[in-house]
């Protein structure tokens, strides 16, 4: 790569930067240098720079990292690849995405997590892999937590399937807790939701589909916040938390002051159970569509503090997996590109959310939830990764120019307010709209 | 794609009116006197699950009419081999399915075909989902016997969670006022049950569902899905099989009703099963005009 090319200094002007860990809600100029910023100041202060990008009218934000994406590979490149995963991840304002391990083969050595990294995966935004927490996630025995999160991985999970056993679980977050490594939790007793597939209610009565109850996810939030409780150190995450009820044990714990951090994903804050119709598989997925209850308690932590990030659960799939009998199809749909809008036309729109509290659950919070050091701030010193958007902006998603490789979403066609403008990666644009 | 006119999904989503000229031009319908509605057509019937009632009335419906039926069964055909739900329809459409019926094991399967084949698909039973024929010979049955739905009311006992029987009857009864108790363990009978159609409601006594009833249907309890449940087999007999001591608390001109296959010793006894009040074969028997109705209506011929 060329030499000069990599020191050119990138000026951000005339924006307004939100960036809630150096509690900054503020007109203000971001220079960025050698891939890190090199300073922020008020508008026009900072005079030289070898390009501009003109922010006006735009907020400036850290680079939103997303905790929780499938990227499929290795193994199941037909349903997307790191290229085109980072791609969507780009469109979507995602500097960062934490890969889960549920691959072909599970992503559960040093090797695999070092392949991940490597260029020729092409990736075009940064990609912290997630181990998996036992070997081939089959929930028996815990792989090598020491020696994977030397080689960077940045937490573990059996994600796509719970860690079910309590002596595994217990286990996991003892020796999580002495590496400060965050052991991330897919909560289903999956012992309850044999052949379920969406939640349990008077909806899933009346479709004739067998429901996952909330106890199904509460029942094992409850145990592992306990766990938590008493292991010293141990640092628990909840993924895509969908529950009122798994919302009071994480509540307990926080208050407890246990180490418990939680995710929450756009659809479960924008959809319930009802809204599915005509048994379209793109509003199945695990967890599934919660009741409206549930919603309104995931919209309160949203509002109050207590939720850490919104993760997008990103899950593609190809055609022939999603257009089938509804319970025979796969779990899951993509996220990327409309995370940002739905929380902007959701949760800031509609509920009033400040935008910065928006920003920093995709940007400060994961990045405590998983260490991410350097990155969910702008301050001085901080990597490039710089997410611009416009927050007034209304659009539609189209489904057919997703970057994704899948299509698999239920929200093609939603009118939309909030889009991505540019997105920087260690102070290059990866995205501009 | 929206489902091609004349499709028959699910009752939940059908009109009352709709429901009624189904079942007039259903009094009209006698296999014994055949009438070539449905001449040279093609009637592909698509089962996934073992049948014997349901495919021989609709076979039987459509050749009295005229039709070609072609069978199509999951075991020893190509979906064994893997095809999928849309390509088999493709396929069948294909080679120039008129009417798609089809039985599924999972609920919404329908669905998914109508909304991608161009021809009419009828529902004959999708998971637990809805039985829309089933359903329809029931009113019908119902009708025969009470002349107007307008004040009825019915107990339907059994295994309602796996029950598209049930779900179907209730939607239909439901549209014209019908007052429906559901009763069961809450194993078999949620609560949430009630929350199905208006009117709507669950007991868990087989004497409050039965007291002043004018029609009781009775649903099958298979064993295996007792199994792990807090019930057990003598259980559930003792507390709900229909025996002709029960059947006093319910009118004295209360029929009885089930969607066979009936098992004799669990969910009724025989002097239940081949007493005055039962009208088991008679729905049986109004099985084919109610399904010939049904396919007249996929074709337009319904006037
Ligand atoms: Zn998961």
């Amino acid at each position: 790569m060329n030499n000069r090319k990599e020191n050119t200094s990138l000026l951000i002007k005339g924006g307004h930067l939100i960036d809630p860990a150096a509690r900054i809600d503020a007109p203000m100029d971001v220079l960025l240098k050698d891939g890190r910023v090199a300073e922020v100041a008020p508008p026009n202060k900072i005079k030289s720079a070898d390009e501009k990008f003109d922010a006006r009218g735009l907020i400036v934000a850290p680079g939103f990292i997303d905790l929780h994406v499938h990227l499929r590979e290795p193994g199941q490149t037909y349903k997307e690849t790191i290229a085109t995963g980072t791609a969507a991840a780009a469109a979507g304002g995602f500097t960062s995405v934490c890969t889960m391990p549920n691959t072909v083969p599970v992503v559960d050595s040093v090797e695999w997590i070092e392949w991940l990294r490597q260029p020729e995966r092409g990736a075009v935004v940064n990609v912290f892999g997630i181990a998996a927490a036992t070997r081939a996630s089959k929930g028996a025995a815990l792989t090598d937590f020491r020696a994977l999160h030397t080689a960077g991985a940045v937490a573990v999970t059996d994600d796509g399937k719970p860690i079910l056993d309590d002596r595994i679980m217990r286990e996991a977050l003892i020796l999580g807790g002495e590496l400060n490594f965050p052991v991330v939790q897919h909560a289903e007793d999956t012992r309850m939701t044999e052949n379920c597939s969406m939640h349990a209610g008077a909806r899933s009565f009346r479709l004739g589909l067998r429901g996952m109850t909330a106890a199904a996810e509460a029942s094992i939030v409850e145990r592992d916040v306990q766990l938590a409780m008493q292991i010293p150190n141990a640092r628990l995450h909840v993924a895509h938390l969908s529950t009122a009820d798994a919302l009071k044990s994480v509540r307990r714990g926080k208050r407890a002051k246990a180490r418990v951090t939680f995710e929450v994903t756009p659809h479960h804050f924008t959809l319930t159970d009802e809204d599915m119709r005509d048994y379209d598989s793109n509003y199945k997925m695990n967890p599934p569509l919660r009741s409206a209850s549930d919603l309104e308690a995931i919209l309160a932590a949203l509002a109050d503090g207590t939720v850490d990030a919104i993760a997008t659960d990103h899950a593609p799939h190809a055609a022939h997996e999603k257009e089938m009998e509804f319970e025979r199809a796969a779990f899951g749909i993509t996220g990327l590109e409309t995370a940002l809008a739905l929380a902007i036309t959701r949760l800031h729109r509609e509920k009033r959310i400040p935008l910065a509290r928006i920003v920093e659950l995709f940007t400060a919070g994961p990045a405590r939830c998983f260490d991410l050091r350097g990155r969910g701030s702008l301050v001085r010193g901080s990597v490039a990764d710089v997410t611009i958007f416009d927050p007034k902006k209304k659009w539609t998603f189209d489904v057919a120019k997703s970057r994704s490789k899948s299509k698999n979403t239920p929200f093609d066609g939603w009118q939309l307010t909030g889009k991505v403008v540019a997105t920087m990666v260690g102070g290059k644009i990866v995205y501009s709209a | 794609m929206n489902p091609a006119r004349g499709s028959l999904l699910g009752i939940e989503h059908l009109e009352a009116s709709e429901i009624l000229r189904i079942l007039k031009f259903a009094r009209r319908m006698n296999p014994d006197r055949p009438r070539p509605l449905l001449k040279g057509r093609r009637v592909l019937l698509l089962f996934y699950e073992a049948s014997t009632r349901t495919r021989s009335s609709f076979e039987i419906a459509a050749k009295s009419m005229g039709a070609h039926t072609v069978l199509i069964q999951a075991i020893g055909s190509s979906i064994e081999k893997g095809e999928s739900l849309l390509d088999t329809g493709y396929t069948v459409r294909a080679v120039g399915a008129d009417i798609i019926v089809i039985r599924h094991p999972n609920a919404g399967a329908p669905y998914i075909m109508a909304q991608h084949i161009d021809v009419p698909v009828i529902n004959a039973g999708d998971g637990l989902h809805e039985h829309p024929s089933q359903a329809l010979l029931d009113a019908y049955t119902i009708l025969r016997n009470k002349k107007a739905f307008k004040g009825l009311q019915i107990a339907i006992v059994g295994d309602i969670f796996h029950s598209r029987v049930a779900r179907s009857a209730c939607h239909l009864l439901s549209k014209f006022g019908v007052k429906i108790v559901l009763c069961g363990p809450p194993e078999l009978v949620p609560d949430i049950a009630s929350t199905l159609a208006p009117g709507v409601r669950v007991t868990r006594h087989i004497e409050d569902a039965l007291r002043g009833t004018d029609v009781v249907m009775l649903l099958r309890v298979q064993k295996e899905r007792l199994s792990g449940l807090n019930i057990d087999l003598p259980e559930y007999i003792a507390r709900y099989q229909m025996t002709p001591a029960r059947l006093k608390m319910a009118k004295k001109d209360a029929i009885v009703m089930h969607p066979g296959p009936i098992i004799r010793g669990l969910e009724l006894t025989s002097e239940i099963a081949d007493g005055a009040q039962a009208r088991i074969l008679e729905e049986v028997r109004l099985g084919v005009p109610t399904r010939m109705a049904i396919l007249a209506r996929a074709m337009g011929r319904m006037r």
